[in-house]
């Protein structure tokens, strides 16, 4: 084996680092085109959806005339539908991840528990739909409303909401349920005064990020049914239906047809009229605006958490 | 032993109270309980609606006709049931999408986990989450007015819509799964591997193609099937850029259903319940799930066999 010679030796190293500098350059040029895609999208809707942003746009129906049309019933039926998949998968979400964490024994029960949520994150959303399709709006009779939607978007961020529970519940110290059942608190009480507050910040980060995809996903809702067309809002409780004598329910607005904003910006986008774009950018900005939103808060809230919170 | 009235009455007090704590302590844990099951009653509930609403319609078309038939028009009088027809846009749009996804974010990964400054970490990291929080149908949109007419202007001869634009977002849609997986994973792999290589003069790319990613292989093959899951059942991008036409072809510059699209279209139709049309969907459904199921099969057995522990 002959020697290299200092030159040799430089050349290689050289090499080296210029390969070291090439590869560097590309994952930054990698990350650039995520970063551009996100401000091409937001910009590309903000200038073609520019006319269209006004507060009449807030307050007017989808209409057959483009210039006149606006999201007043998909931002309240987003809303609504929002409303309704919060109050399911909160609570179910985080008694789950609080059975799993705190409860559970090690048998095959709860492993089967366990694989299952991890399967049922890598399910396609269209299959929910079906699902919904076939439990909720016709073996249920909840028929094409905003129940049916709500439960079928509660199912399918319930993995997420799961998965945060229980990892801001591991970070809680083991120390700090022993104390509470030193001084004869019950498992339960453990939960309800110490475990719960302590992980109420991880808990809500998941949450958000939950709702953040919900309020995106529009394939499961088309396949329940949703209405693409809605030019009415669901019944406020206790307002006069028009039937004389006769006001709406209480919960009478959950078995509403309705619309949400991807629905719209779907229908929006399918028509050959050109005019019709710039609804559904204008629409596309103000959904973008809330999913991004949601998610900063998102990652204000973890950013914070992990800078107060030390054991 | 000489206990007085009132203390036996404090303690029996006392042990009723310890009994209702006790009873509904059982009863907060069986909540919980049911809670947690509600996960397994929802996969119940997939299994059980795909397959019985795909045996009422395998009563109508044999099997055979359904994976061999080169025709898919179920809603024309000429009826015919080819699921081959949609699988293949299903797998040239997938396979666009994995082009751009595997590439870009094992590049990303390694970036991040092996070359940028904590500070660019920081940044970067939440920028890809942004990029995969966009909600599907915005992405949509942009395959179809952005993406398309760019394209268009390279590729004179593409049709308005097609699999190749709506793939290429769907690639990019894709990324920071990979990308935040693949991550994860090289980041678990000990320092001291990286200092070995680098006690013997490796340089960092060298060190980060030959020690790190071997080590992490079996989490980034967990990436890349989680990229094939979400492309597989990618719904709205394809829903808007590709058409929907069922088209049996392997030419990404055409248009064509895919399993995802057509559900979609049928399902903004107004087919009545319990008929043949409807019946269709459940089993493409049902076919997407088997995919998807196999492909995360795969993903486990690939992780078992290559799993390196240190």
């Amino acid at each position: 084996m002959n020697p290299m010679t200092t030159e040799q030796i430089r050349a290689l190293i050289a090499r080296g680092k210029l390969k070291d500098t090439v590869f560097q350059a590309l994952g930054i040029i990698c990350l650039a085109v995520g970063l551009l895609v996100i401000f091409l999208l937001v910009g590309d809707m903000l200038i073609r959806g520019m006319a269209r942003l006004n507060l009449e746009f807030f307050t007017e129906f989808a209409s057959r005339r483009a210039a006149q049309s606006g999201i007043l019933s998909a931002w309240v039926g987003t809303l609504l539908v929002m409303l309704v998949t919060a109050l399911a998968a909160v609570p179910l979400g985080v008694a789950a991840g609080i059975y799993l964490e705190e409860y559970a024994k090690r048998n095959w029960v709860t492993d089967i528990i366990e694989i299952n949520i991890t399967n049922l994150a890598a399910v396609p959303s269209i299959v929910y739909g079906l699902l919904a399709l076939g439990i909720f709006v016709y073996t249920f009779g909840f028929g094409q409303s905003i129940l049916s939607a709500g439960l079928t978007l509660a199912l399918l961020i319930l993995p997420i909401v799961i998965v945060a529970t229980r990892e801001a519940i591991r970070a809680i110290p083991a120390m700090i349920r022993e104390g509470s059942m030193a001084v004869g608190a019950t498992r339960w009480q453990t939960c309800r005064y110490h475990i719960i507050p302590y992980a109420m910040p991880g808990i809500l980060t998941g949450v958000i990020i939950g709702l953040a995809r919900a309020i995106g996903e529009t394939a499961p809702i088309i396949t329940i049914g949703a209405l693409t067309f809605i030019a009415f809002l669901p019944p406020v409780p206790f307002a006069p239906t028009g039937v004389e004598g006769v006001s709406a329910g209480l919960f009478d607005w959950v078995m509403s047809p309705f619309t949400v904003m991807p629905i719209q910006i779907f229908n929006w986008t399918s028509r050959p009229d050109p005019a019709f774009e710039v609804n559904a950018a204008a629409a596309g900005f103000v959904l973008m605006g809330m999913v991004l939103s949601m998610n900063a808060v998102a990652i204000w809230l973890r950013y914070r958490m992990r800078k107060n919170i030390k054991w | 032993m000489s206990a007085n009235a009132s203390d036996l009455h404090q303690v029996s007090d006392r042990l009723a109270k310890n009994a209702m704590r006790n009873v509904s302590e059982r009863l907060i844990e069986m909540v919980l309980f049911a809670a947690a099951a509600v996960s397994v009653l929802t996969t119940v509930g997939i299994v059980y609606v795909l397959v019985s609403e795909s045996i009422h319609f395998f009563q109508n078309v044999s099997i055979v006709d359904f994976l061999t038939d080169t025709q898919w028009t179920p809603l024309f009088d000429d009826a015919h049931y080819g699921i081959m027809v949609l699988i293949s846009g299903t797998l040239v749009s997938s396979g666009v999408a994995l082009a751009v996804a595997i590439p870009m974010g094992t590049i990303i990964a390694i970036y991040l986990s092996e070359f940028a400054n904590p500070k660019v970490r920081e940044v970067a990291k939440p920028v890809l989450e942004l990029l995969g929080g966009i909600p599907t149908i915005v992405f949509g949109y942009f395959a179809l007015l952005i993406v398309t007419p760019l394209l268009q202007k390279i590729l004179p001869g593409l049709p308005g819509f097609s699999l190749l634009s709506a793939g290429l977002v769907m690639g990019i849609m894709i990324v920071p799964y990979v990308a935040s997986l693949s991550e994860d994973a090289m980041r678990a792999v000990p320092m001291s591997m990286r200092e070995g290589s680098y006690a013997m003069g490796a340089t960092k790319l060298h060190t980060a193609i030959h020690v790190v990613v071997p080590a992490a292989v079996s989490g980034l093959a967990a990436s890349y099937i989680l990229g094939i899951s979400r492309a597989v059942g990618e719904t709205m991008i394809l829903a808007v850029a590709a058409g929907m036409q069922p088209n049996l072809t392997w030419n990404p510059m055409e248009p064509a259903a895919t399993i995802t699209s057509y559900i979609v279209q049928v399902a903004l139709g107004d087919l009545p319940h319990g008929s043949i049309g409807y019946q269709t969907i459940f089993a493409a459904g049902l076919t997407l799930l088997l995919i998807t199921l196999a492909f995360n099969i795969l993903g486990q057995w690939l992780r078992r066999r290559f799993r390196e522990a240190y």
